[in-house]
């Protein structure tokens, strides 16, 4: 018990006083998983609208897919970017193993589909009179999917917020391409294995307690999202 | 504006997971004329309308738009020229006024205009107060009036109105039914309009054309059809023994 105190009472001394080493993991946390969002989102919502909004031969398989990529685990994904990475494969050349670019790549790999079949969700679930009164206000098909998706904003954004839910807390993909390199791809979910491992707790209670926070914000975030949704 | 535009139906057919609902139908609608298309429930009359107003494809037959006897291809600009009113409001998740303008918006009207346009169709069904409302915070006859300003705004040729008043309340239908007569009506656009209530289509129409299990089986004058009747089914309907 003493140990758990003490290592409460080192962790909030790392936060009150911005301990260097922290800020700069936590940065390259956000960092990473920011961009990984922002790639996904751009690249996933436009496609998750197209797959929603679109009939085509296969679609029921496509979206079977989608969702089981949803749940990919992330030591698969780690596992497969560092062969395609590694030296020997195929992106060898381009030296990204063990680089933040290579994290960013995992990341967003787990947040894609999330953010496209939720997207899909989302637009899927606008009511059909909706765009049936767009189509016959004389809107053509790419402003039909422009308000599908505005009509979709609230779902789309929620979609977002899980997608970074997931990335932030993951553990085994980033560690496998990034290499928990101190000062370079050390982010939070690393450092707290690699800390815990060597039985030094505070630093990594102090990183779990930033990681909570971050979680809590993008709950709450998402809980907001909502409320306003079905207000709205 | 031009008002020559015109609708041909021919032989439509249409069916839903192999039960046809349309059964080769045909009609010519007449230009400046309201037209309501009546029968009981489940006899297609909305599937008709959409398929009309280039909302649903049929599976057979043709549908026809023409112009001074010229037939128009069923392009963007086509579309732009008729509109469409659901029983459902389909507002949008966003304020009155930008409701309203959607129409204007996708045609590529400044700003200035649509607010001049919007303003005087607004005001005319009584919601210009409550523009910067979002529009999912109306009423039922509310959300309806402002799904009928939004499809009048941007001044139709030919209007398709599928059951306006099919959820509201006795006040709320006086208060759309008086909107269409004044503003759609009055202004002598080319209406068809489906409903299940006759008496709606009595007050409103200047032709009745009676549907039953997807087939055209009466057409004519409204006060013929309410007098005369041609056919047993059609008789059976207006005095209320046609139940489904």
């Amino acid at each position: 018990m003493a140990l758990i105190i003490e290592g409460f009472q080192r962790a909030f001394s790392l936060l009150v006083h911005l301990d260097p080493e922290l800020l700069g993991i936590i940065y390259l946390s956000i960092k990473v998983s920011g961009l990984a969002l922002c790639i996904a989102a751009v690249s996933g919502i436009p496609l998750g609208a197209v797959i929603g909004l679109r009939r085509f031969f296969g679609k029921g398989l496509v979206v079977s897919i989608l969702n089981t990529f949803m749940g990919l685990p992330p030591v698969v994904v780690g596992l497969f970017l560092y062969l395609i990475l590694s030296r020997s494969g195929p992106l060898g050349f381009m030296g990204l193993l063990y680089s933040p670019t290579a994290m960013i790549m995992a990341q967003t790999i787990l947040a894609l589909p999330i953010i496209i079949a939720l997207s899909l969700a989302a637009v899927t679930s606008v009511d059909e009179t909706v765009k049936q009164s767009a189509q016959a206000l004389g809107a053509s098909s790419g402003q039909i999917s422009i308000l599908v998706i505005n009509e979709a904003r609230y779902s789309i954004m929620a979609a977002v917020i899980a997608a970074f839910g997931r990335v932030i807390a993951e553990v085994g993909a980033v560690l496998i391409v990034g290499g928990n390199i101190a000062g370079l791809t050390r982010v939070m979910t690393t450092t707290i294995a690699l800390e815990t491992d060597k039985g030094d707790f505070e630093l990594a209670l102090a990183l779990g307690i930033v990681l909570l926070a971050i979680s809590l914000i993008a709950n709450a975030g998402l809980h907001l999202i909502q409320k306003k949704g079905v207000r709205s | 504006m031009n008002r020559n535009l015109t609708v041909k139906i021919k032989d439509i057919s249409k069916s839903y997971g192999g039960v046809k609902v349309l059964k080769e139908c045909s009609y010519a609608f007449e230009k400046g004329r309201m037209h309501a298309l009546i029968g009981p429930n489940g006899s297609g009359k909305s599937t008709l309308l959409r398929i009309c107003g280039l909302i649903e494809m049929s599976d057979k037959g043709q549908i026809t738009y023409h112009e001074h006897n010229h037939a128009i291809e069923h392009t963007i600009e086509l579309k732009r020229r008729i509109s469409m009113v659901f029983s459902k409001d389909g507002l949008f998740n966003t304020t009155v006024f930008k409701n309203a303008s959607y129409g204007l918006k996708v045609r590529g009207a400044g700003f200035r205009d649509r607010h001049e346009r919007v303003k005087e169709i607004l005001k005319t069904v009584g919601l210009w107060e409550k523009r910067r409302q979002s529009a999912k915070t109306l009423s039922a006859g509310e959300g309806q009036r402002l799904a009928i300003a939004r499809s009048l705004v941007i001044d139709p040729e030919i209007i398709f109105l599928d059951e306006p008043t099919a959820s509201l309340d006795p006040a709320n239908t006086a208060l759309i039914e008086n909107i269409i007569t004044k503003l759609i009506r009055d202004a002598h656009k080319t209406v068809i309009m489906a409903t299940h209530n006759m008496f709606q289509a009595q007050r409103l129409s200047d032709r009745i054309i009676f549907m039953h299990e997807g087939e055209l089986y009466d057409e004519g004058l409204t006060g013929d059809f309410f007098e005369r009747p041609k056919n047993d089914i059609a008789y059976q309907f207006l005095s209320g023994k046609l139940i489904y």
